[in-house]
């Protein structure tokens, strides 16, 4: 008793002690990608090593897929050429890859819990720092690098230290309009981008309990950008439900045991955390970020914060920086500044649940002329219930681009990105210099409600004041 | 693929200013189309040194005083963001041999551990102290100590920590984790087969 779901993940999986002091701790899950995956299997060659547990990685292909065409072999030859080095690891090493043609393609972080293959109680690992996205399912999910990645292909294992846990709560009912990466962007405003190193964040609380999975998976995905390498929910009737039917999660008889089973790992009541955080849900404004950090964020009717009255030396300096580069004056409002380019999509919100929202707010509007507007659902099975519910059919009318599902404009691996300093209304979670591709291109992080108020108003919109439907 | 024991870092310090500094910033995402960590080197922080016609824009890594240091001094949560090995990568491989900061981000750390990089770290007065002494002697030449956790250089001394574990990884030659890793397949087998499977589960 008096265990949190991260200590008794841990201790189920943990295998040893190292000599150095670190904990061997067996890997439940772990999926892999074309970015940070071929220099790990190249390491296993070098070393002479098989895959240990080959049915225990799942791979597919995301960040450098382009979202126009997808027919092969695409322009870019060094995309093809790693998409052809994915396709041959996963074939000599024995590894399920859900490949462009198989119908179960799309963003790792939107496969893994869309197939079923994350489930609670789990450690799950990949490459990518947003698989901390997977502990909504409530697992204990992080990123890791490509030498971990080795690894656990050779030894189904990392030699980790624990973390610290902190209990994030949020309290009471979410606003009209206020959505999981409103969410997301609030606690991290408040924490700062760095006030979870340490830190696993366990999200509780009413608004949490009453939030659906796509938006829990939206919150822990933010978790990373907060410093928390992980984020998690701990698994309830919404997480079971989600689960059931998917084709990996168990079925039949075997199913009331996993429930059984995944329930076990719920913190419990009584669980000692090291630290503890409490919001109030109803302080929570539909919140976007100004500068070039994820905590740089403000509510959409406040106004940008001046350096002048940040005590912190450091802080300050990061703030002036941020407006230079952001081209933003501290006191001005961001409703009412034009955006070149809206983005729905990537591993934080190009779930069917952002779709469904947004896409009864598009019926019969327009996006503002001049706008590019890109939709890219984040994975095949998304683009597919969205074409059969008619969402992708109220996107392309609206005038977006409905585009093929991959990680598209979140980051600057495929043909999608900024050009010169074009200002980018986007639903992804990076806003770094240089994140969208252009070394000069701008971001500002928000919701896909939000995204979609400044698609069809030409710039930075209250999405309160624009739909009347919302 | 053996790895050695690192107890002593010498070298020229560099400064690179700013808290969080992210991934994307030591390596740009253009630069990571590549199946192999070869083409790396001296990319480091490119964007950050260098305008989009290839100009430099004077960033200290430049600055000929500067010029062969092998350990950055660095801010707040440096190596946030992406969990890119190629960031850890680039920078060893542009010659640089150890990080000092204020705190690192996890991942940054994990990889930089997992590939022998020492991240060190240092309180905001000692880091002050630190560069406004290489402002005016960036010649001198340091010693990062990581068995007496010491940054010093003649009379100079600053206490640096890193977590134990990590620690003991360098000194023992064990940060390269794999072998230690298959040392114990015995008992990963044994977890194996009591931990469920995605689609054999049950």
């Amino acid at each position: 008793m008096r265990k949190t779901l991260y200590q008794k993940v841990w201790d189920a999986h943990a295998v040893g002690k190292l000599p150095d002091g670190r904990t061997q701790l067996f890997i439940a899950t772990h999926y892999v990608h074309e970015v940070t995956s071929p220099q790990a299997f190249a390491m296993l060659r070098e070393l002479g090593l098989p895959v240990l547990h080959p049915e225990r990685t799942f791979a597919t292909v995301d960040h450098i897929i382009p979202t126009d065409n997808q027919s092969e072999p695409f322009a870019d030859a060094r995309a093809q050429a790693m998409l052809d080095a994915l396709r041959n690891n996963c074939k000599q090493f024995g590894i399920r890859f859900f490949d462009l043609p198989g119908g179960q393609q799309g963003i790792v972080h939107m496969v893994g819990p869309e197939l079923g293959i994350s489930q609670p109680g789990m450690t799950i690992v990949c490459g990518d720092s947003h698989t901390a996205t997977h502990g909504a399912m409530g697992a204990v999910a992080m990123g890791i690098g490509s030498t971990q990645v080795r690894d656990v292909l050779a030894a189904q294992s990392l030699a980790m230290s624990p973390l610290k846990v902190r209990r994030v709560r949020i309290e009471g009912q979410l606003g009209r309009g206020v959505s999981a990466k409103d969410v997301a962007l609030h606690i991290i405003g408040r924490l700062g981008a760095q006030g979870g190193l340490g830190y696993a964040y366990e999200f509780a609380g009413s608004a949490i309990c009453s939030m659906g999975m796509d938006g829990r998976l939206t919150l822990c995905n933010m978790a990373i950008e907060g410093g928390a390498r992980c984020g998690y929910v701990n698994p309830d009737a919404t997480t079971f439900e989600y689960l059931y039917g998917r084709p990996f999660a168990p079925s039949g008889a075997e199913w009331d045991a996993a429930v059984q089973r995944w329930s076990s790992f719920s913190s419990d009541a009584d669980a000692v955390y090291d630290d503890e955080v409490s919001l109030d849900a109803a302080d929570i404004e539909p919140t976007i970020t100004w500068g070039i950090s994820p905590d740089m964020s403000i509510g959409i009717g406040e106004a940008i914060p001046d350096p002048h009255e940040e005590p912190d030396a450091q802080k300050r300096a990061a703030m002036q920086t941020a407006l230079e580069y952001m081209q933003l004056s501290p006191g001005d409002s961001l409703k009412g500044k034009a955006v070149d380019v809206v983005f729905i999509g990537s591993c934080t919100n190009g779930r069917i649940s952002d779709f469904r929202t947004v896409a009864p707010l598009l019926k019969g509007r327009h996006v503002a002329q001049g706008i590019k507007a890109l939709a890219v659902p984040g994975s095949q099975e998304t683009a597919r219930q969205c074409e059969e519910e008619g969402i992708a059919e109220i996107f392309r009318e609206a005038g977006f681009e409905w585009r093929l599902p991959g990680c598209s404009m979140c980051l600057a691996m495929n043909p999608d990105r900024l050009e010169g300093s074009q200002l980018c209304a986007s639903t992804s979670n990076r806003n770094f210099k240089g994140r969208q591709g252009s070394p000069t291109g701008r971001t500002l992080l928000m919701s896909p409600t939000l995204a979609a108020a400044a698609a069809v108003s030409g710039k930075v919109s209250d999405p309160r004041e624009v739909f009347s439907n919302l | 693929m053996k790895p050695t024991r690192i107890c002593k870092i010498k070298g020229k310090l560099v400064p690179v200013p700013g808290a969080n500094m992210d991934t994307d910033r030591i390596i740009p995402a253009r630069f990571l189309k590549c199946i192999t960590f070869d083409e790396l080197a001296g990319k480091m922080f490119y964007d950050e040194r260098f305008n989009a016609d290839g100009s430099p824009k004077g960033h200290p890594i430049d600055a000929p005083q500067y010029a062969g240091s092998t350990i950055i001094i660095g801010g707040e949560n440096f190596g946030c963001g992406s969990s890119r090995e190629h960031a850890p990568q680039a920078i060893l491989r542009s010659g640089i041999r150890a990080i000092v900061a204020e705190s690192f981000a996890e991942i940054f750390f994990g990889n930089s551990s997992g590939t022998g990089l020492p991240c060190v770290c240092a309180s905001p007065n000692d880091l002050a102290e630190i560069r406004q002494q290489i402002t005016r002697h960036p010649e001198t030449v340091w010693t990062l100590d990581l068995e007496t956790m010491q940054l010093s250089a003649g009379t100079e001394n600053h206490p640096v920590r890193m977590p134990e574990e990590p620690r003991e990884a360098f000194l023992q030659g064990r940060w390269d984790s794999v072998a230690e890793l298959l040392k114990s397949r015995e008992a990963v087998e044994e977890k194996a087969s009591t931990l469920p499977c995605p689609h054999t589960v049950y």
